[in-house]
């Protein structure tokens, strides 16, 4: 190891602390913004449209096997990115709520947590398609796609158990405890396993190409990024059009 | 001559040790849970063995592996179930007042890993004696055997709390909430039996065992935790 290895690898690990802190952070800013935000959204449309148009034309590395499905990466990749950004912030909207009670932090957590369902089905229902015509099957047993399962599966759980009292009150603080638990106890595990467990077919793990391999002349970088920064931002614009409305159904029923 | 010191002069230490004397003694005076606890596990194991000698004997390493895990998971969801949900809210109200909520927690997590722990060697023994005995390295199969009883009962008291909290069928929710959270440490769990099955060597199962043994750590950090936000409803 030389010392320019060890600097990256040192400038790596301080970015993926710094970087979620980052995300968190933001997200609750623009989630919880009170006036229209016309410039990050259009940033965001700008960034969504864009990349994809980008991400479909470019010209990209011609690889065995995965051909032009290549270019999956530029949209299933980041919802994943951006699907557990929002589920972060949902979590610390939960940890919010335990600190100090209230109906509003109760609906945030809420709404976050249902715009991370929505992009992780469709992260899912991206990577079954390229998996069908790459792998040839819509579902493999793979350790990535048994994560990803169990995550929804997680997500799916907590809405049970919100349907499942009467007490608004209970509700919002026993669900909270549920958030942040399965956070816990699953998540940092669906990261570790897919390193753990022996071989997968999936993009990155074992020999299988992945992004550094993917990308010989860092173009396919320059579109990856703003699609990334592109889908972070909208899952934020999403749950804040979906937590508006639901203040907006209180505020009704209120009156 | 000097005051004696020990353990229990630690005021958390004295409750959890009296929660823990009180746990087993209700359970000893209501025997027919523990008991019905324990047949569970047995005639599932009879169904077992009679759904097997129909072709003949033993079932094949993996089955034997894999069928072994789901009776101690269902074994593990209807032991832990029953602990938060027998107790009647103004049980809960008493307690309260008597002990902090940490104390109860740990309490109800060290009971239900003994209680575990039993349910889980019983088990394994049933199920050697019907099923035949493929297991090649048994020290590791029966550490990681108590690690999954210590795993299940960490993660499934703060779930039995929660489900104790919703009310009605408890023991459904309680499958609901508990099942994925649980599926990666039953991956670990069976890659690691299925290790000692095969007699690898401990160097292969290593890093999944560190692994089951920091995931051990932070569920029980996280319900140490929650906990008591649970309770003050």
């Amino acid at each position: 190891m030389n010392n320019k290895t060890i600097l990256i690898g040192v400038i790596a690990s301080i970015a993926s602390i710094a970087l979620p802190i980052l995300g968190v952070w933001g997200g609750q800013y623009l989630i919880e913004q009170r006036t229209s935000g016309v410039v990050w959204k259009s940033i965001t449309a700008l960034l969504l449209i864009g990349a994809s148009a980008v991400g479909i034309l470019i010209a990209v590395p011609r690889l065995p096997i995965v051909n032009e499905s290549i270019r999956n990466l530029f949209f299933h990749v980041p919802m994943w990115f951006s699907m557990i950004m929002v589920l972060l912030v949902s979590v610390w909207y939960s940890i919010r709520y335990l600190r100090e009670p209230s109906e509003r932090l109760d609906v945030l957590a809420h709404e976050s947590a249902k715009t991370g369902i929505v992009l992780g089905l469709l992260g899912l229902a991206t990577g079954s398609v390229w998996a069908k015509f790459t792998w040839g099957a819509w579902w493999t047993p793979d350790p990535r796609l048994n994560g990803a399962a169990v995550a929804m599966l997680i997500y799916g759980a907590y809405l049970v158990l919100r349907g499942s009292f009467r007490d608004e009150q209970q509700r919002a603080r026993v669900s909270a405890i549920y958030n942040i638990f399965a956070f816990a106890a699953a998540i940092p595990l669906l990261f570790v396993l897919p390193r753990l467990s022996g071989p997968s077919l999936h993009p990155g793990q074992t020999g299988n190409p992945g992004f550094n391999q993917y990308d010989l002349d860092n173009t396919m970088r320059q579109v990856f990024y703003p699609a990334v920064i592109g889908w972070i931002l909208f899952a934020f614009w999403l749950t804040q059009v979906s937590s508006r409305f639901a203040f907006l159904k209180l505020k009704h029923d209120e009156n | 001559m000097r005051p004696e010191t020990n353990l229990l002069t630690v005021p958390l230490l004295r409750e959890i040790s009296t929660l823990l004397a009180k746990d087993f003694r209700l359970e000893w005076r209501q025997r027919a849970a523990l008991g019905g606890l324990l047949l569970y596990v047995g005639s599932t194991v009879f169904v077992c063995f009679l759904s097997f000698s129909l072709r003949g004997g033993t079932p094949p390493p993996p089955a034997w592996n894999a069928l072994l895990w789901v009776i101690l998971l269902f074994a593990a969801i209807n032991a832990v179930a029953k602990g938060f949900m027998q107790e009647s809210a103004g049980q809960r109200l008493y307690y309260y007042t008597l002990v902090r909520p940490q104390a109860i927690i740990l309490a109800k997590m060290l009971y239900n890993a003994l209680l575990l722990t039993v349910v889980a060697l019983l088990g394994l023994f049933l199920y050697t004696v019907f099923l035949g005995n493929p297991i090649q390295s048994p020290g590791l199969f029966v550490g990681n055997l108590l690690l999954g009883a210590l795993g299940f009962a960490t993660t499934l008291t703060l779930v039995s709390g929660i489900a104790a909290k919703a009310g009605g069928n408890g023991a459904t929710l309680m499958a609901v909430l508990g099942f994925p959270i649980m599926v990666p440490m039953l991956l670990l769990l069976v890659k690691v039996s299925k290790n000692a099955l095969d007699g690898l060597d401990w160097s292969v199962s290593q890093s999944s065992v560190l692994t089951l043994v920091a995931l051990n750590m932070i569920v029980g950090a996280t319900s140490y935790l929650l906990f008591p936000f649970l309770w003050r409803g």
